[in-house]
């Protein structure tokens, strides 16, 4: 195969369909941690026939991406993206390498395909919380799906009030973002950092995330909270945020179930009566917390 | 000095439960410090005569591993309790602890709690009751760090397969 | 007969007779239209549902014996071709295929093809019963009421055309009653036909539903209905409503079995339940399906394909390296409150129609209306107890 490769959709349908991935390109690749890669897509060069980019993605929604030949996953958008015209020309993933489908996204180089199904889901819908403080609190590969809200904010700076921003992560190396934090402290945000296990070379705090929680000072009234993260820490966080007296109904936790459409078909995103691709994957915890902790649900 | 410890601890909410004399009380065995970044505050082993609440900055836990130099354990920040090891027998310190930041904290002087508590049962009980959830709160948070959450199932694998084989 | 022109013929409400013989004229006049004849046949010792020549091939004089657990083909005293129920096959067969081609692209010359490798013909659903009707359009709600449309739903659904035939005679595993969309139909079909087949003859007592109907009745044989024969088969539908195998109390379910997500009953029914997923197999509104991605040998041609999964699927909940649901409890309880209780939230109706497939079809004859049942008790005794003991918090 020679040149620059490109598969596009030339639907036999008369409109185009929910189950037919487009295309992207991978414009560059970065390695974040041993076994994490962000993405950036972008539509593919030249005037490609019948190629339609995929409506915007807001920030809390999923796409549905495509290893070529090997299967598909449903992956939250970690940026802003290029959104022109309300079309997605350009997209970007944050991957954790855990199965045989995300190994071979990661493992795509620049120039690349995988294909794009989207956006689905519900999303975090940052500017509900206009006029208040906005408490992001991360956990691991958590932090990737709440960037984008960090990113949202800082674009409509003024439109909220504090944005403190509590990440937890297994170890120092296992920090997503790192290197942007110190740029989002000087736009704006308080960021605190915190690591379940410290290396040699770690100065910051050690513990769980939830102990950033009290020394942020918060104001529960005035507060809508977003939290990603491994099930038992988004419980564990939401809880103590709604202790402070934060209404679970302003605290935003993002569900993650198997999915194998993303478009309500195929049944296998329930949790109780969510289908998470549908009500969710940003559910209330009003909503959520019972159905979080029934067993095997 | 105390009225000032006194108010002090007024502050905090960790206090809210304590009436007021009793908060007086204990404001009396109280007295502000300051530590600089580095400071060690006291050393796994060392005797547990006081308890510290912090005010603000941060102390960091540590531990001596042979080989492995000072392993951080935890850190604690502004609005916490910092030790616990001075409420039972044989008083002695089960970590180290050193100021990570300049820390402003609140000292107060264990023996003299303590007798207080013998006194004045109802006094004890209730500064029992203000101890007991911060023990909960950091055990609960200690075994959710332990259930490694953050890994990945390979990770978890990887680990369980290393343990098979120790 | 110009349809137009004759009322008879328009979705009216007007009945028409057709003799059983002039079944074949049917078939003539639905391939005349374009439509491949689907209904149901003798095959392995069940009824199935199957492409069908002619109308030789339905099962004339066959019934069933079904109860929990078991199901019998029999011979009937009469030449009924739709007096059975409890197929193992639903008409999910021909609008939800259990294989389906979502997508196929080449790397190489860069094109995507979407949708079934060929274009799926338009069929013709013969002897779909009050309760596959209802199914039919619970279907169409989850599969083609949301957002997007499942393309090979709608491809395969819009072409099709429904001829209903109502009950006369429910099945012991029947509760359609229960489930208020059964014996007899009001809506949802291109043509109805009540069967009589008694000494008066074997005949069908036809309404006209939509305009696609009277064009294909035009073609076949008939005469008007007298008010005699009308009565005979309405009545018939009525009575068979009084005669159904089972009852579902269907009151408050999302509830009972929202509350019920502790139940002690769940260890009892797992002790029971294989998990082998017959009755998401034989359900004509379990929809779900999973996805593979196959290629061939270059790697540079990849085909998606869409297949039935089940919920009892050990992995069908599979998320970060394990499953969310591996008892046998949890499976089950996923099923029956689905089905049962979260499909209103979900879609606004029950999932459920009460064709007693499941229970039929289910090796150790698990009925889900005996669970139901028992779900209800578990639960009156359990706040009758909370009450006498000063209250207790329900979860």
């Amino acid at each position: 195969m020679t040149g620059q490769e490109t598969a596009t959709a030339t639907s036999a349908l008369a409109e185009p369909s929910a189950a037919v991935p487009c295309f992207y390109r991978v414009a560059s690749r970065q390695e974040d941690t041993g076994d994490t890669v962000t993405l950036e897509l972008t539509e593919p060069d030249g005037p490609v026939p019948a190629f339609a980019p995929v409506p915007a993605f807001a920030p809390g929604q999923f796409a549905m991406l495509t290893a070529f030949g090997v299967g598909e996953v449903p992956i939250s958008v970690s940026g802003l993206g290029d959104s022109g015209g309300g079309r997605a020309r350009r997209l970007q993933h944050t991957l954790r390498a855990v199965g045989a489908v995300t190994r071979a996204l990661c493992a795509v180089q620049p120039g690349g395909l995988i294909g794009v199904r989207g956006p689905f889901g519900v999303g975090w819908d940052v500017a509900s919380a206009a006029g208040r403080d906005l408490v992001i609190v991360a956990g691991g590969i958590g932090l990737a799906p709440l960037r984008p809200v960090v990113l949202a904010a800082l674009a409509d700076r003024s439109r909220y009030r504090r944005i403190v921003l509590l990440v937890g992560a297994r170890t120092p190396a296992d920090l997503l973002y790192g290197g942007e934090f110190d740029r989002w402290r000087r736009d704006g945000v308080e960021v605190a950092v915190t690591v379940d296990q410290a290396d040699s070379g770690w100065n910051g705090e050690v513990g769980l995330v939830t102990a950033l929680i009290k020394p942020a000072g918060l104001a529960p009234g005035d507060s809508v909270a977003f939290i990603c993260g491994p099930d038992i820490m988004m419980r564990v966080t939401a809880d103590a945020l709604a202790a402070l007296g934060i209404p679970p109904s302003q605290i935003r936790v993002s569900l993650e179930r198997n999915m194998r459409c993303g478009a309500a078909w195929c049944g296998h995103c329930q949790l109780g009566p969510l289908l998470v691709c549908r009500d969710g994957p940003v559910v209330g915890y009003d909503r959520a917390a019972a159905l979080m902790r029934v067993r095997e649900l | 000095m105390t009225d000032t410890v006194a108010a002090r601890l007024a502050a905090h909410s960790f206090f809210a439960a304590l009436t007021d004399d009793q908060r007086a009380a204990l404001a009396e065995d109280g007295a502000a410090v300051t530590f600089t970044p580095g400071q060690r505050l006291f050393d796994e082993g060392g005797i547990a005569d006081c308890f510290w609440l912090i005010e603000d900055g941060g102390i960091a836990l540590d531990l001596r591993v042979p080989g492995r130099g000072d392993q951080i354990i935890e850190t604690l920040g502004a609005g916490t309790v910092l030790g616990w090891s001075w409420l039972h027998p044989p008083y002695r310190w089960h970590f180290g602890a050193v100021a990570r930041v300049a820390t402003n904290a609140i000292e107060f002087e264990a023996p003299s709690v303590r007798r207080r508590c013998d006194a004045d049962p109802a006094f004890g009980y209730a500064a029992l009751r203000l101890f007991t959830p911060i023990i909960t709160e950091r055990l609960q948070a200690t075994r959710l760090r332990l259930l490694d959450l953050y890994a990945t199932a390979a990770q978890v694998r990887q680990r369980e397969v290393q343990q098979a084989d120790t | 007969m110009h349809p137009s022109e004759d009322s008879m013929l328009q979705p009216s409400g007007r009945r028409v007779v057709v003799d059983a013989g002039d079944l074949t004229a049917l078939f003539e006049a639905l391939r005349g239209q374009g439509y491949t004849v689907v209904g149901p046949t003798v095959r392995d010792g069940a009824i199935v549902v199957a492409e069908l020549a002619s109308a030789r091939e339905l099962p004339f004089g066959w019934g069933v014996e079904a109860d929990a657990g078991r199901y019998r083909l029999r011979q009937r005293p009469d030449t009924a071709a739709f007096g059975h129920s409890a197929g193992p096959q639903s008409w999910k067969s021909v609008l939800h295929p259990a294989r389906a081609r979502l997508w196929s692209a080449d790397r190489a010359t860069g094109s995507v093809e979407a949708g079934e490798a060929a274009e799926p013909p338009r069929y013709a659903l013969l002897g779909v019963r009050p309760c596959d009707v209802r199914a039919v359009g619970i279907l169409d709600q989850v599969l083609a009421g949301g957002r997007q449309a499942d393309p090979v739903y709608r491809g395969r659904r819009d072409g099709a055309f429904i001829i209903a035939v109502e009950c006369t005679e429910p099945g012991a595993t029947c509760f359609c009653a229960s489930m208020s969309c059964g014996p007899g139909v009001e809506s949802g079909f291109d043509l109805a036909m009540t069967e009589l087949a008694d000494a008066d003859g074997h005949r069908f007592v036809v309404r006209v539903g939509t305009p696609a109907g009277a064009v294909v009745l035009a073609d076949v044989p008939s005469r008007a209905a007298d008010d005699a024969t009308v009565r005979r088969a309405s009545t018939a539908v009525e009575e068979a409503a009084d005669h159904m195998g089972r009852a579902m109390p269907t009151q408050g379910l999302p509830r009972l079995l929202a509350d019920s997500r502790e139940s002690p009953h769940w260890d009892d029914v797992a002790s029971r339940c294989l998990t082998c997923g017959n009755c998401t197999m034989v359900c004509p509104t379990c929809f779900c399906t999973t996805t593979e991605d196959v290629t061939d040998l270059t790697g540079d041609h990849a085909e998606r394909w869409r297949v039935w999964d089940s919920c009892y699927s050990l992995d069908f909940s599979y998320l970060h390296g394990g499953s969310v649901r591996t008892s046998g409890q949890s499976r089950y309880r996923q099923w029956i409150t689905h089905k049962l209780g979260t499909w209103h939230e979900q879609f606004g109706s029950s999932g459920c129609v009460g064709c007693g497939r499941c229970i039929a079809w289910c090796p150790v004859g698990i009925d889900i209306t005996q669970e139901v049942s028992a779900l209800a008790d578990l639960l009156d005794a359990a706040t009758a107890h909370d009450d006498e003991n000063g209250g207790g918090e329900r979860r």
